[in-house]
């Protein structure tokens, strides 16, 4: 992704007064305000967006939020850590296998616990799976958004497949709460690799197959090219991190940076960058990530090290089933954990990951006992929904559409 | 020992230092490091200018995150458990989740206000740190809100008001974000009651 001329970015204010809402600038009587959702198939959630229409120009919008809001931060403070586990991919319920992680490293941080470097792996390799699974969901509804239907039923196809296999290795198709604290909570099953290598060409055939749908499509292109362009400076101020990030040309992707975490650390991962910074160039930007996230999927099972799938540490991780048939101390561990759960030390931890939309951390406030005292979820569709009033100002209401496509919030991980 | 998760970068303590040159060594109530993160306390009035100041002179870019947290009976005793104390994990160790595993005073205040930042597009050294400011508040106290230096802080500040009661003034809209507009009280606060709230729409008409 050569950078071929410097590109002149148009420049952004941030709204005033408040940099998440716009209002309209004039009191022309005919303005029509329209509440976009709470239940609208093109808010990909239940997100209500008022806006105040000028003919068909946005000239007015705020974002409501909280429809499905389940009070997940606090359930996390009742539960024992592992208990909360299952909690946390239910909010970000496309790129679920992020959450998990996201929250087990945050405890093993705490914990300073080490993971053994075949889980990493077996983390890594999940994780892609997830932005797989999350970017199709993105490119088939984002495309039916545009008034494209058949992308969608390619994507979906391809997302059984990896559904299926997060099915194949722990029974359940989404939230499948596989991640576990020090590791992973089981191994891959006999022939899992087999059929994890026959979906890699599948997938970059369907690819192709979809670049070549939308790729020269004039229609698409007229649709995308242009709109909704984000500048670089103007995202930072917004917070706004992953994809949508990379599409204003920001290399920044916390696989790599720092060095990575986890096993990306020795994957070497370049992130995929695009200078466009419109809703084209947030499309490209994950179509190029799914490439990309291929890759990597083959980049491990090429390299898949051997060895136990989760720490030793019988404080923290249950002891091995066979164990508690013949082993007293096996037992005692066991009902301990179960019961109880572990402690973890006091303080204040911040452990971020890279999901498919960006920095997902957990911000952990441990006080010593073996629930967590205070668990924030920093998610990143909570914060890329601010930027959507001032990339909307002006723009017709179907291109409002398309640019709340592209910047693909998940209205369970706004809610939490 | 190499931790999973990403790491914050080399504690930035240049970052504290210049902090103190700049607004005199009352600034920096006190620097905690845990685990490789580096948080600064810092008075709740200063807040604004020094995060000014990090951004504008220390190239913290993104706001990545605002928490805050209400520390009420946190060094109280709660149920106790067979789990190991301040000295690590031990099952054969009665303790309690509250002031027995915390030797010294969490803070001097009930809530905390947690601010990340982070540096993304000013780094040349590959290095991307990060940086947590923290103030302290009481009932009633309110800080300054951060929209002026980080616009991004917009939903976090609404849902920091919105769930712990904390205010922030100057904030141009600051009205629930997460919780129904006429909800009373602020779930996230640890006085809020568990169980038993009324469910809505139930009143008979």
């Amino acid at each position: 992704m050569a950078v071929t001329e410097p590109r002149i970015w148009p420049t952004q204010k941030v709204l005033q007064p408040t940099p998440s809402e716009l209002y309209p600038s004039s009191d022309n009587p005919d303005l029509l305000e329209i509440n976009l959702g709470p239940n609208h198939p093109s808010t990909h959630g239940v997100l209500r967006v008022v806006t105040t229409l000028d003919g068909e120009i946005v000239v007015g919008l705020k974002c409501e939020v909280g429809y499905v809001h389940t009070g997940i931060e606090k359930n996390i403070e009742q539960k024992t850590y592992w208990k909360a586990i299952p909690y946390v991919p239910r909010m970000d319920y496309l790129s679920f296998f992020s959450g998990e992680t996201a929250f087990c490293m945050a405890t093993e941080k705490a914990l300073e616990l080490e993971v053994p470097r075949r889980a990493e792996w077996i983390r890594v390799l999940f994780q892609e799976l997830a932005r797989l699974h999350s970017h199709l969901v993105f490119l088939g509804t984002g495309s039916v958004d545009l008034g494209g239907i058949a992308l969608l039923f390619y994507c979906f196809r391809a997302r059984d497949e990896v559904l299926d296999l997060f099915e194949m290795v722990c029974g359940a198709r989404m939230h499948p709460r596989y991640c576990q604290v020090g590791g992973v909570a089981d191994d891959l099953p006999k022939g899992f690799e087999a059929i994890c290598r026959k979906f890699i060409p599948f997938m970059r055939n369907q690819l192709d197959q979809y670049d070549e749908l939308i790729g020269a499509n004039p229609i698409w292109l007229g649709r995308t090219k242009g709109v909704g362009v984000l500048s670089p400076e103007f995202a930072m101020q917004m917070g706004l991190t992953g994809p949508n990030l990379r599409a204003s040309g920001v290399p920044y992707d916390l696989r790599s940076a720092n060095g990575g975490y986890g096993a990306y650390r020795e994957l070497d991962y370049t992130p995929v960058v695009e200078q466009g910074g419109d809703v084209h160039a947030r499309f490209r930007v994950r179509i190029e990530e799914m490439r990309a996230s291929v890759d990597l999927i083959e980049k491990v099972l090429d390299g898949m090290p051997g060895g136990p799938i989760i720490s030793d540490d019988r404080k923290v991780v249950l002891p091995p089933r066979h164990e508690l048939h013949t082993s007293m101390e096996s037992l005692i561990h066991h009902f301990k954990l179960v019961t109880e759960g572990f402690t973890v030390p006091a303080g204040e931890v911040y452990a971020p990951i890279e999901s498919a939309r960006g920095e997902f951390g957990f911000h952990l406030i441990a006080d010593g006992g073996p629930k967590p005292w205070r668990v924030r979820l920093r998610s990143p569709s909570l914060v890329l929904l601010q930027s959507l009033a001032a990339l909307c100002e002006g723009v017709y209401l179907a291109d409002l559409i398309a640019i709340l496509a592209s910047i693909d919030p998940v209205l369970g991980d706004v809610d939490r | 020992m190499q931790v999973n998760s990403p790491t914050w970068g080399e504690p930035d303590n240049g970052a504290g230092d210049r902090l103190g040159d700049e607004f005199g060594a009352g600034v920096i109530i006190r620097r905690v490091e845990h685990r490789g993160e580096l948080t600064l306390d810092i008075p709740v009035d200063r807040l604004l200018d020094v995060c000014g100041f990090l951004r504008d002179h220390e190239g913290y870019d993104l706001l990545s995150d605002v928490t805050a947290v209400d520390y009420l009976g946190y060094q109280g005793e709660v149920a106790g458990y067979w789990g190991g104390g301040s000295d690590g994990r031990d099952i054969n160790h009665y303790s309690h989740s509250g002031k027995a595993a915390v030797p010294e005073a969490a803070g001097p205040k009930r809530f905390a206000v947690s601010t990340t930042l982070c540096k993304v597009m000013t780094v040349t050294d590959g290095n991307h740190r990060r940086l947590r400011i923290r103030v302290w508040l009481d009932d009633n106290e309110s800080i300054s809100t951060l929209i002026s230096v980080y616009p991004s802080a917009d939903f976090h500040e609404r849902e920091a008001f919105d769930l712990m009661g904390i205010t922030f003034e100057g904030h141009p809209n600051l009205r629930r974000i997460l919780m129904p507009d006429d909800w009373g009280g602020h779930p996230q606060r640890k006085d809020y009651p568990i169980g038993g709230e009324p469910v809505q729409f139930s009143d008979e008409v």
